[in-house]
């Protein structure tokens, strides 16, 4: 088996090794460097300057506002959607109705329908959902609160996304519904493999639904729901958040930069207003944040691992 | 994955492949009220958030077919006749049809290139040992999880000095580059489950390494590669911030960046139903793969998760 390996390995690693260090990697060694430095992006000129980025980006309003919201997003919308997630997956998989001589556990009828059609939003394209939820979202002739209006709640005409305290709100409402969907489907897969002999125990025990839900199906789901949750907060804090805040709110960044994340103001402030290296400084902020949500969400959720 | 549609005697759900015929005991009898109220409930629910996912594509679809002054006059009537001539306008002015083809020569290239790139680098990191290994490999994979906008702003630069700046062959390789993380940690994982004997035998045959690779190893691979080949297409044919900064030519758009664009240009040129119609149009051919692959498609989507 020795004969020409490593002429075989040098082969076959050389393109894809090479294509992922020229385009991934050395981006990512080059924007920390960067961040030192008073590139503006337009010129190739620019010298060191220590840290000055860096307090400048401690004394910037817009930072802080940007890294907040993005905060909200890793914190708020895991949670929403996996807890919704959760629910309805448990309801499709275990709220069906005894019948005589069946299996102690099962789905409701029609099961597989609905986790196919929970999955649509997962399949389209965010800007194309984040457009579409524009114009639902539209004060006047949105179908939104024309909908409120033909149900005769006249006086409730928000302007969603005009309105600096909603915005927001509605930004993230969009993501939770795009990615429901995709956590349902994947918790159903981890429910199907738990044991059907653990629901006989635990109703013979007498549990209700309830118990049963958080004594056996979220320990058992534990580890699916935990790295869910690091998937979904990588994506809360990167290219989810910038497709639907930068297609979805004026600005972009909302009315009084009520939706602005740090992935788009990074984008803003590199392609927009020419400063590249504050905007990689940024960047490297969402980094340390993206890393350190990661690990927290992996350390806080440790446990046992358990076997079944 | 199994689904419970028939209410057969069988714990379809529980992945147990011994057919269990009978449950041990019966379950209490209170328990069969409160599975009565709990029926209606959970299905009340799941109709609820059913309607809440279908409403909007439904009310964009019927949207494409209305004209101007009822998507604003009337947004949830029914459209007077059916307005075809908002999606004719929609593939020829809007540019749809060209934004399509890009996306298709993007979206095409990429994919085939992501999946031969990623398959040998997987099969190598997989299948070999050698000094680096372990570091390679983690290299890929520590790409997962960093915020690609950070490498986004010297990415501009670099793909720029290269000429590669508003190319649909640049774009492609930025494609690959970036969907290679998740195919190698998946391919990887994919190619230690296959038998290593199969190949042994192959090499003693003769076959050089290269040979064993394409003639033997792939062809085994062939569910793993369906699997990440479904999550990659979907990942590029729905890509939008890598080509928002790295394809600023107009006619170079791929579909996502060009409705987007065709939207902020309706302030001035006032065609709502055209733009609808471009909408659905993008959302229906990837719908309609997922109705009819759907298995596949959900277990390439989930399959990394689950790992």
């Amino acid at each position: 088996m020795q004969h020409g390996k490593y002429r075989f390995i040098v082969g076959f690693l050389a393109l894809p090794l090479g294509l992922y260090a020229l385009f991934v990697v050395w981006p990512f060694i080059q924007s920390i460097y960067y961040s030192f430095t008073d590139w503006t992006g337009l010129s190739p000129e620019f010298k060191m300057v220590g840290l000055d980025n860096y307090r400048r980006m401690l004394d910037d309003e817009i930072f802080w506002k940007s890294l907040q919201h993005s905060l909200m997003f890793a914190v708020v919308l895991p949670l929403v959607t996996i807890s919704l997630a959760l629910f309805f997956a448990f309801m499709i998989n275990v709220g069906g109705r005894r019948r005589k001589g069946g299996p102690v556990i099962s789905g409701v009828r029609g099961s597989s329908f609905y986790k196919i059609v929970y999955f649509f939003p997962q399949v389209l394209s965010i800007a194309i959902v984040a457009l579409l939820f524009a114009f639902a979202y539209n004060p006047d002739s949105g179908a939104i609160n024309s909908l409120l209006r033909g149900i005769g709640l006249d006086s409730v005409q928000p302007l969603w996304l005009g309105d600096p305290g909603l915005a927001l709100w509605c930004v993230m409402a969009v993501l939770v519904w795009s990615t429901v969907g995709f956590f349902v489907v994947l918790f159903s897969a981890g429910m199907a493999s738990i044991p059907a002999d653990l629901y006989e125990a635990a109703l013979l025990d007498g549990a209700g639904r309830a118990a049963t839900f958080f004594r056996i199906t979220l320990p058992l789901l534990w580890d699916t729901v935990q790295s869910g949750w690091v998937y979904m907060g990588i994506l809360a804090l990167g290219a989810e958040s910038f497709a639907v805040v930068q297609i979805m709110t004026t600005g972009p960044g909302g009315p009084d930069y009520s939706t602005t994340v740090m992935v788009l103001y990074v984008y803003q402030k590199a392609f927009r207003d020419g400063q590249a290296a504050y905007a990689t400084t940024i960047g490297v902020a969402l980094l340390v944040v993206t890393l350190a949500f990661a690990a927290l969400v992996m350390r806080l959720g440790r446990r046992e691992r358990l076997e079944y | 994955m199994k689904t419970t549609e028939t209410p057969a005697p069988v714990p379809a759900e529980s992945g147990v492949p011994v057919a269990k015929t009978d449950a041990p005991a019966r379950p209490p009898r209170r328990a069969d009220k409160e599975g009565t109220t709990l029926n209606v409930f959970s299905h009340g629910v799941l109709v609820i958030w059913a309607i809440l996912v279908v409403m909007p594509l439904l009310w964009a679809v019927m949207t494409s077919f209305k004209d101007d002054s009822a998507i604003f006059g009337s947004p949830w009537s029914l459209p007077d006749r059916l307005h075809f001539d908002n999606w004719s306008r929609a593939w020829t002015e809007a540019n749809m049809s060209d934004y399509f083809l890009n996306t298709v020569l993007v979206v095409g290239g990429s994919l085939i290139g992501t999946l031969v790139l990623g398959s040998m680098a997987a099969y190598v990191l997989a299948r070999f040992d050698f000094p680096g290994n372990r570091f390679i490999y983690f290299l890929f994979i520590g790409g997962m999880s960093f915020p690609i906008m950070l490498a986004l702003v010297p990415l501009f630069y670099v793909v720029n000095n290269m000429g590669l700046l508003n190319t649909i062959h640049g774009l492609i390789l930025v494609y690959i580059a970036y969907s290679l993380p998740f195919t190698v940690f998946f391919l990887t994982a994919f190619f230690r489950t296959l038998p290593t004997s199969v190949a042994e035998a192959a090499f003693v045959d003769g076959a050089s390494h290269s040979r064993t690779f394409f003639q033997i190893m792939l062809p085994m691979a062939k569910p793993g590669l369906i699997s990440v080949g479904i999550f990659n297409f979907l990942g590029q044919w729905n890509q939008y911030m890598l080509p928002t900064v790295l394809n600023t030519d107009p006619d170079k758009r791929v579909l996502t960046q060009g409705l987007v664009q065709l939207a902020v240009s309706q302030g001035y040129k006032g065609d709502w139903s055209g733009l609808f119609a471009g909408l659905v149009m993008a959302m229906l051919p990837v719908l309609a793969a997922y109705i009819v692959f759907q298995r596949q498609v959900v277990q390439g989507l989930t399959a990394g998760a689950l790992k």
